[in-house]
């Protein structure tokens, strides 16, 4: 590998190469209407949801779900009312900037100290982070939620006195659980990066930090694209910690606030609808605009090289 | 020589640049320490104890394995949790699995519009399992359902018993395998093509070559795809905590956990005992996962 190439969109351009050859039987149409059907199917969902979130409650009330019309806007200022989006959309963003940008620094310096020395203990310590990233988190719930109550921070850190019900306490959870799996990304992109650019770099007395920072980090770039669009979903799209950190429900991020939108007695599907939209919506930018990336970071880890 | 320091390898360290390393390891280091293995060594020691979680820590009394014991006697929801979770395991592993493999198959015959054919089947993966919940509701829901609306039913899918594992478990397969997809195709892709070649020039069938050539070289990726089923399995949550917080049919080890915790009865030993359970399984399946992720180290 050379060290121009951009691995990610190798990545991204060969999922999409056909393969040479291709199908060989007679029924060449076959495959195409199957896939054209499982495609549909997949979408479906999704394609309800986003018409239906169009449509005024009374008329699907009336004449139910396999019906055409009674389109309206009015289910997405409801539900962004009704949920307060602006303030959890908020909420979602100090938690999930924070804690992408120091879950990928500090997998940055492990990885780098992983692939630039040959420490007899780097694989011992590559295991115990991503042994971390695989745990459930349901299992270690009941002490970090008796820490974060016993630990108290100053009142500027958080209202609550306390890290439970803190965002600090959710970013740092966040990156505990994160930190393995990029660490592990990065430890296998950075060894692929040649050793001779380190040699050069020591012999004009480049300190450590100057080659992590402007030989290595730099290197990277594509790895940490990827990884960035990756955590930004994952940590965007997280539900467990955040529901049982957060106790106010103003503290809540956009996944967890979701709930806000069923009534105690009697759920409008349609503003269901058109909430779970609008909490689709940085996802779905993400993936149509950046969908290289994701993919490249999900297949990173699964695969090597 | 000119230069000012004696050039001795790369791995030749000044002072400072040894603090500055130290730095890089440790700080990382102690944060995943702190959050996720000593809460797991905790969650271990306290599955002993009768700690009620309200006095202090040092009223603390190890009753042996009484949680334990207590959990398999005396728990109703328990044991239809176990089941829940070996039947959640046993559709992901037996049809949302293959599913996912069977797509990055055909994907991978690059026919035109593959990348239609992708990006529809992976779409459901860059949304949250919460957010699933909820999307899938308008096909469920009793009174408004898209189900009950064509069949005319009324049934009440995710708040019937009998059929609220299985509706939830048609949500988590539509996202897994579009999931597994991903990873499978990525991995087919990185087959060497001249094996096929050689497969075809010997005459074997598609399906021949499937089975007999491209399968096994992907040993790797297929050990990878079925440890994340497991563990995704074992950490199913979000999308039952959304739809009635793991009661009532869908009770599964993760949302039995956090009601000991979160809900108004707090039992730290009890809910220990049962997180324990799951760091034991889990523990086997990281190991299987370890092994193979790091094998070329």
């Amino acid at each position: 590998m050379t060290v121009t190439a951009d691995p990610v969109e190798e990545r991204s351009q060969a999922l999409l190469k056909p393969r040479e050859g291709g199908p060989q039987s007679g029924r060449r149409w076959l495959l195409p209407v199957m896939l054209t059907l499982i495609s549909l199917i997949w979408l479906f969902p999704l394609l309800l949801a986003l018409v239906n979130s169009f449509r005024d409650y009374a008329f699907t009330a009336k004449n139910g779900y396999v019906s055409w019309g009674g389109f309206t806007l009015d289910n997405y200022t409801n539900a962004w009312e009704q949920a307060d989006f602006g303030l959890h959309f908020l909420n979602s963003a100090i938690i999930t900037v924070p804690a992408v940008i120091l879950t990928l620094f500090l997998s940055c310096c492990v990885a780098f100290v992983v692939a630039r020395f040959s420490y007899t203990f780097n694989l011992a310590l590559l295991g115990f982070f991503l042994a971390a990233n695989l745990l459930p988190p349901q299992a270690l719930l009941i002490p970090v939620y008796r820490m974060f109550r016993a630990i108290e921070v100053p009142l500027w850190i958080s209202d609550s006195g306390t890290l439970l019900n803190s965002f600090v306490g959710l970013i740092l959870v966040n990156m505990a659980f994160q930190i393995g799996f990029c660490a592990f990304v990065l430890s296998n992109y950075m060894k692929a990066l040649p050793k001779e650019l380190y040699e050069s770099a020591v012999i004009d007395g480049a300190s450590v930090t100057r080659q992590f920072f402007q030989i290595t980090l730099p290197l990277c770039r594509p790895a940490l694209a990827a990884l960035a669009v990756l955590q930004t979903t994952w940590i965007y799209n997280e539900f467990f910690w955040a529901t049982v950190l957060l106790q106010q429900g103003d503290k809540f991020p956009v996944t967890s606030s979701l709930n806000n939108l069923r009534g105690q007695f009697f759920t409008d599907n349609n503003l269901v609808a058109a909430g779970s939209m609008i909490v689709a919506i940085p996802t779905l930018v993400i993936f149509f605009v950046l969908q290289r990336h994701f993919v490249a970071g999900l297949t990173l880890g699964a695969t090597k090289g | 020589m000119a230069s000012k320091r004696k050039y001795r390898g790369i791995d030749q360290l000044s002072a400072r640049d040894k603090v500055v390393v130290t730095l890089m390891v440790v700080v990382p280091t102690l944060i995943v320490l702190w959050l996720v293995w000593l809460p797991a060594i905790g969650s271990v020691l306290l599955s002993f104890t009768n700690w009620d979680g309200i006095g202090p820590l040092s009223g603390i009394k190890s009753v042996g394995l009484q949680n334990y014991r207590d959990i398999a006697t005396i728990y109703p929801p328990f044991w239809p949790a176990i089941q829940h979770n070996l039947i959640w395991l046993a559709v992901m592993f037996l049809v949302a699995t293959p599913l996912g493999m069977l797509f990055a198959v055909l994907v991978d015959r690059g026919v035109a519009g593959t990348r239609f054919y992708q990006t529809s089947i992976y779409l459901p993966v860059v949304l949250s399992l919460a957010l699933i919940g909820f999307i899938w509701q308008l096909i469920y829901s009793r009174d408004q359902g898209l189900i009950n609306a064509i069949t005319g039913g009324t049934t009440d899918w995710y708040g019937d018993p009998n059929v609220n594992l299985w509706a939830a478990l048609v949500a988590a397969s539509w996202r897994h395998a579009g999931y597994i997809m991903l990873l499978y195709l990525a991995g087919l892709k990185g087959v060497d093509p001249s094996l096929r070649e050689a497969a075809r020039i010997d005459g074997a069938s598609e399906s021949q070559t499937f089975f007999k050539v491209v399968f096994p070289v992907m040993r790797p990726i297929n050990i990878i795809v079925l440890v994340v089923t497991f563990i995704e399995s074992l950490r199913a949550f979000d999308l039952v905590w959304v739809i009635n917080k793991g009661r009532n049919g869908l009770e599964l080890i993760s949302t039995l956990v956090t009601q000991n915790v979160v809900g108004e009865a707090s039992r730290i030993g009890f809910g220990s005992a049962l997180a324990t359970i799951m760091l034991l399984i889990s523990s086997v399946l990281v190991f299987v996962y370890l092994r193979i992720a790091m094998k070329e180290d």
